[in-house]
């Protein structure tokens, strides 16, 4: 499942609801769960960072989350996955993602939940603009690589 | 016979719009439609276009009716 939120949430009571939700289909078949939480920091490339705004391209942003999402389904075998991503305006501790994915075994947990992580930060239109501490806006022009820095 | 154009981020600010239209020819590509357009603007190197909300380069061709996004790199998560 995907959901963009535009207000705070809590990603362990979304997960909590989500598998009572999905019970059926998880129960006695999930013997791994790896759950991703990002969070807002203070800090970014040296300068102290006070809110910041998230920006998305409405319905491209769930059509590219379909398509990492089905392309993690086929190169791993998955009972499920839930990703929430916010937007508006966000500040430090905020949690900005949640990725969550279930399946028989710890290896496809794990490498999906990286997989689909990385992909979103790469693929999906999701823009931040920070607000520093002395009042001024920038933007953040590119993601770090996950898998080198 | 027209397509709409959209732009995102510090490109919407660049521009000073978030949205456009631009009179379909047929032949156009992506390209073609910001020189169109913005003909006073570079493209910056690291544009990224979508037209329906699916990536496409640059030399795609667009159709009448098409949603043609511009955008820079995305920073999500």
């Amino acid at each position: 499942m995907i959901k963009i939120c535009t207000s705070a949430f809590e990603p362990y009571k979304e997960i909590e609801a989500y598998q009572i939700q999905q019970k059926k289909s998880l129960a006695g078949k999930q013997g791994a769960a790896n759950v991703f939480v990002g969070t807002m920091r203070d800090f970014n490339e040296g300068e102290e960072v006070k809110g910041m705004t998230l920006e998305h391209y409405p319905g491209m942003t769930e059509k590219q989350l379909q398509h990492v999402l089905a392309e993690a389904a086929e190169q791993w075998p998955l009972l499920d996955s839930l990703v929430i991503h916010r937007v508006g305006d966000v500040f430090p501790d905020d949690v900005l993602v949640l990725v969550a994915v279930w399946s028989a075994h710890r290896g496809a947990a794990f490498d999906a939940c990286r997989f689909i992580m990385e992909a979103l930060k790469s693929k999906v239109p999701f823009w931040k603009k920070e607000i520093l501490k002395d009042g001024e806006c920038r933007w953040v022009d590119k993601n770090t690589d996950g898998y080198v820095g | 016979m027209s397509i709409k154009v959209r732009y995102f981020a510090s490109l919407k600010e660049l521009i000073g719009q978030a949205t456009d239209d631009c009179e379909f020819v047929s032949g156009m590509t992506v390209q073609d439609v910001w020189q169109k357009l913005l003909p006073e603007k570079s493209m910056p190197a690291n544009i990224l276009a979508a037209i329906n909300m699916e990536y496409v380069s640059l030399d795609t061709l667009v159709k009448d009716a098409d949603e043609l996004a511009f955008f820079p790199p995305v920073t999500g998560g």
